[in-house]
């Protein structure tokens, strides 16, 4: 049945097209489209029944018509895996965009991908030094996390990202990470700019691309993070690679996904978004982690600019709901001329006590980021306060908190962008100098046992 | 064709349409060349609408459907406990056996091990009189729990034959005069509530050991609870924490739509943390039930059922079952998924307009009842809500706070300075304290409701006076205010605030808590009283010994020694006079 062309077109909505009388079709099925002047077109089956099939068309409807011929190829979307992806460049359809040759599948995998077996998984816990304060002190990563960056138009998310894939390491291995990079719908420019930092720093050799950029079809995002996390899945399960995944931009995969669900009316759910936004986004962000019996391991660090810089927004509010955590970047601390502009107090990582602590970084590390925190937020609360009614109405304790998240901000967040610190000196002992400038007896989140061992003026030792 | 086998019309994501069948509705059949295993949710003229528990890509129109004659149902007896299972009871360890780490599909498993043997001690003999819920035998299923063997419901007469030994589970173990066979497996299809003979008020708080719960928001056994919050701020956490510290006897814990290692996180910690009542591992008294995120919906869909159905059995045992659904949103989510395929007339923002049914069906499964067997037992549930944007006027929200009695608020803005759990204290409420008012008095002391009255009202006075300091300054307030801050920020920090992650702080027993919350008044009283006799706030404030009993709760054996560390702090403070 997978030899037969049809001209059964019936509607052409958005990027859908219904046909009627064909044979059994298989939910899922790939399509190719001949369109008139003997152009192709690639599709999948949305929804199939005897009487109609509706096809999503990647590349989108133009041009396409009654006459238009459509192919069921008779199988899934699959994508030729194999070692040699590291160090190619692909479309966002999975074909060659570097000039190269096709890839040699060691195998054809289906880019869906099944949900990983939640008691085949192995708890992550193991502590990834990214050399960014802010991120290693307060939301630290490990090793199969999800954990995205939640940005906005103008901020500096890329160099971030790009920071992080250039320092990313564990304190005690040196295995080493391979970057799985996908472009949704971004700019030529953005692009470059990731690809010539890749360069620059040898990464390029060892990554795998799968590019859709801004001008190329909406559609085809819905397919790009699949064929990268598929290439991701089969490069760390197959070959017990380390896989980081950087995705960007989210919020253009979740434009793609509304506009099909406007062109099926489909009753939409928040601002218009589908109302399995949820389900969907889930299997993507759902496919990181680590898996008993197997060596390698999906660390993801999706990209998303929050439309209007609104964090409650759907995206990334569904997001939040999904990854282990978040980074927000802060416009504020950006127009301060703070970098990296990490605002901790909304980012999280959720894994972090598994891989923090004794004999992963340091004993006190929990109790001095929690310290960190509170005393960060207490002086930021009181930024407001003080704006109405002046320090004098400060008590001793306030003042020293309103100071202290003056100096955490220019001395703790800020560091530039090669700056590797290490997570003891670089990161936890510049933590307790800056801690100095709260009175201990402010100081309630830590221990006693790690002021009386740690505290570089009040310290026993 | 047969009246049994059908054929695919139509796919559409999960939900697939049949024709050339009729079956009932929430019937069983097998979808499709692979048999997937799907489950009649709409008849419609002479199509059947299928909502499928597997992924359906690949399946084609004309692939066969066959009828199984059974409604969804789930295989209750021994092996319950310390498994892990999917929304529709496939054992997710039997799965791997035979998919390897990632789930496939087309794969049957049972819920039960139907071959291995249990030790079967009868408890009736020949001649006694049985019915449907009496107890026959037991079987100690796990160290810590026998699992009481019961006359399936609506089966009932005199014992002709009953053998204590090693059976399978379906092994005839009992006979009734009348030829009824009773094996130690019983199947219950898992939309229908299992019976009982009446509810029962519920008048035992099911103790926590989380502070901010047990003293000032307090879940009934057989209570209901909602938890609403934006992500980030505590819903998972806390139920985790009621999964390990409360004082049922079984805890039911259904990952619905969630994170794929936040279920393998219990998987590896609740074997090796020690239940507080009993000492021995909490697995033992643990079933779990896990259709994460991005597993199909209709299974989704179908786990909070699974889960509420193995809670009722055992509360039928006589049992306090504690149920916990993270989330609830997940599985409205799943529903409002479905009835858009099927292109239902949709309710408020997509879902279906039988949405908030549902969930009262779904809590009205909880309470405390006495059983068929005359015993008592209880299913307490508490069902975690994930609010879009963190806005509880959304309909699941709204659903749910109209049904359960106990609302923990989750504040984002708590969960930002990390006080955690991020209660909001103000926001937050429990219908029960005054059913459970004279356990209390009973059981912890008899003033400890007034103690209760005594710190939620200080923190009620906060909040008013946290106004006037945005205003104008605290230093502004009169001294006699200022101290009542003081004392605000000590049931703040020192109380309210437990670190979940903390060995020690992680439970307090009850009696503990009242200690704490009688330390925190005496402070005050003391305080009071030196100020009048012409102390300083700060004085009394930053008396050594007050952080001494504060940072003391993280240390082991802070109950023996609270005493001792808040005489010191009240002599502390009365020294304080002398200074000035
Ligand atoms: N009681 C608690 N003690 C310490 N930390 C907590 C507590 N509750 C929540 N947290 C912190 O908040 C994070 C998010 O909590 P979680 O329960 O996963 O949120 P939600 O399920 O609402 O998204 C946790 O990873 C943890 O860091
Ligand atoms: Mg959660």
């Amino acid at each position: 049945m997978s030899g037969k062309e049809y001209r059964t077109i019936t509607d052409v909505k958005g990027p859908l097209v219904f046909l009627e009388k064909t044979e059994p079709v298989a939910y899922g099925e790939i399509v190719q489209l001949r369109l008139s002047d003997g152009s192709m077109k690639n599709g999948q089956v949305l929804d199939t029944s005897d009487d109609q099939v509706i096809v999503q068309v990647f590349e989108g409807t133009a041009s396409v018509d009654r006459q238009t011929g459509v192919k069921f190829l008779g199988d899934v979307f699959k994508l030729p895996v194999s070692k040699g992806l590291i160090g190619r460049i692909l479309d966002g359809a999975g074909k060659p965009r570097d000039g190269g040759p096709e890839i040699v599948a060691e195998e054809m995998a289906d880019i869906i991908g099944a949900a990983i077996n939640p008691y085949s998984r192995e708890s992550p816990e193991q502590f990834i030094q990214t050399g960014i304060s802010a991120i290693d002190a307060c939301t630290s990563l490990v090793r199969g996390q999800k954990l995205p960056i939640f940005s906005a138009s103008g901020l500096p998310h890329n160099d971030i990202a790009l920071q992080i894939a250039r320092q990313a390491k564990l304190v005690d291995s040196d295995d080493d990470f391979v970057v799985v990079f996908c472009a949704m719908g971004i700019t030529a420019e953005e692009y470059n700019f990731f690809v010539h930092d890749l360069e620059r720093t040898g990464a390029l050799e060892n990554a795998a691309l799968f590019v859709n950029l801004a001008d190329d079809p909406a559609v085809e995002r819905l397919i790009t993070p699949r064929l990268a996390l598929t290439a991701a899945e089969y490069l760390a399960f197959e070959h017990d690679y380390h896989v980081l995944v950087i995705y960007t931009d989210m919020t253009n995969y979740c434009e793609s996904l509304r506009q099909i669900g406007a062109a099926r009316e489909e009753v939409p759910g928040r601002r218009g978004y589908p109302g399995y936004m949820y389900t969907d986004l889930a299997m993507l962000y759902e496919r990181a982690g680590m898996v008993k019996g197997k060596k390698g391991s999906i660390t993801q660090f999706p990209i998303l600019t929050m439309p209007g810089d609104d964090i409650t927004h759907p995206i990334p509010d569904l997001s939040g709901y999904i990854t282990e955590g978040q980074i927000v970047i802060s416009r504020e601390l950006h127009q301060k001329g703070i970098y990296p502009p990490i605002n901790v107090l909304p980012s999280l990582s959720r894994l972090m006590n598994a891989g923090i602590g004794e004999g992963k970084t340091r004993e006190d590390h929990k109790s001095v980021s929690d310290q960190l925190y509170a005393a960060y937020a207490g002086g930021r609360e009181l930024r407001g306060l003080v704006a109405i009614v002046g320090e004098d109405a400060l008590n001793e304790r306030d003042l020293q908190l309103l100071k202290f998240s003056d100096i955490f901000e220019d001395q703790f967040l800020r560091q530039s962008r090669d700056e590797d610190r290490s997570i003891i000196e670089g990161t936890l002992d510049l933590a307790w100098d800056l801690l100095t400038n709260i009175d201990t007896k402010y100081l309630v989140r830590l221990d006693q046992k790690w002021i009386d061992k740690y505290h570089p003026t009040e310290s026993k030792s | 064709m047969s009246e049994e086998n059908g054929l695919i019309y139509r796919i559409s994501g999960p939900v697939v349409t049949a024709v050339g069948i009729s079956p009932r509705m929430y019937e069983v059949v097998r979808v499709g060349d692979e048999g997937l295993m799907g489950e009649v949710i709409e008849l419609h003229g002479d199509q059947s609408v299928i909502q499928v528990y597997e992924e359906t890509s690949g399946v084609r129109p004309g692939e066969p459907v066959i009828r199984t004659g059974q409604t969804l149902s789930v295989k209750l007896g021994p092996g319950l406990l310390t498994q892990i299972y999917d929304g529709i009871q496939r054992p997710l360890a039997d799965l791997e056996a035979t998919m390897g780490v990632f789930i496939t599909r087309g794969v049957d498993a049972d819920g039960l091990d139907l071959s291995k043997k249990w030790e079967f001690n009868a408890s009736v003999s020949v001649g006694d009189e049985v019915s449907g819920g009496s107890i026959i035998g037991i079987v100690q299923e796990t160290e810590t729990v026998e699992h009481r063997i019961m006359v399936p419901p609506g089966k009932s007469g005199k014992v002709a034959n009953i053998q204590s030994g090693e059976f399978d589970v379906t092994t005839t173990v009992c006979t009734l005069e009348d030829g009824t066979e009773v094996t130690m497996m019983q199947e219950w299809p898992v939309r229908t509530p299992r019976p009982f003979i009446k509810k029962n008020a519920p008048d035992v708080p099911l103790i926590t050991g989380q502070r901010i719960l047990d003293f000032l928001f307090p879940l009934a056994k057989g209570g209901t609870a909602g938890i609403p919050g934006p992500f980030g701020a505590g819903k998972t956490v806390t139920q985790q924490q009621l999964a390990r510290w409360s004082d049922a006897q079984i805890v039911v814990y259904i990952g619905c739509g969630e994170r794929g290692n936040e279920m393998t996180e219990v998987l590896t910690e609740f074997p090796n943390l020690m239940d507080p009542n009993t000492g021995k591992p909490l697995m033992n008294r643990t079933t779990m039930i896990a259709n994460t995120s991005n597993m199909p919906v209709a299974a989704r869909e179908a786990s909070v059922y699974t889960g509420i159905t193995i809670a009722e059995y055992f509360r039928d045992m006589g049992y306090d079952v504690a149920l916990m659904a993270d989330s609830t949103s997940r599985w409205a989510e799943a529903m409002r998924e479905i009835s858009s395929r099927l292109e239902e007339m949709p309710g408020e923002e997509g879902y279906p307009a039988y949405l908030s049914s549902r969930l009262a069906e779904f809590y009205e499964r909880a309470g405390r009842v006495q059983t068929l067997g005359g015993g008592d037992g209880s299913v307490s549930v508490i069902g975690a809500v994930s609010p879009p944007g963190g806005d509880i006027s959304e309909p699941v929200s709204q659903g749910t706070l109209r049904i359960v009695k106990v609302f923990w608020g989750l504040d984002a803005g708590l969960a930002r300075q990390r006080h955690f759990p991020a209660i909001n204290w103000l926001s937050s409420y429990s219908l029960y304290p005054q059913a459970l008012d004279q356990w209390y008095r009973d059981n912890i002391a008899s003033d400890f409701p007034e103690v209760r009255t005594k710190i939620s009202s200080l923190l009620q006075v906060e909040a008013e006076l946290q106004e006037i300091v945005q205003l104008v300054g605290s230093d502004a307030l009169p001294m006699d205010q200022q101290l009542t801050l003081e004392v605000a920020r000590m049931i703040r920090e020192y109380f309210l605030q437990q670190n979940a992650f903390h060995d020690v702080d992680t439970f307090s027993k009850l009696d503990l808590q009242y200690e704490m919350a009688k330390a925190i008044l005496t402070f005050q009283e003391e305080s009071e009283k030196a100020m009048a006799g012409g102390a300083g706030l700060e004085d009394v404030v930053n008396v050594p010994a007050r952080t001494d009993l504060m940072r003391g709760r993280f240390e082991e054996g802070y109950a023996e020694r609270i005493g001792d560390l808040l005489g010191e702090m009240s002599k502390q403070i009365a020294g304080t006079m002398g200074d000035n």
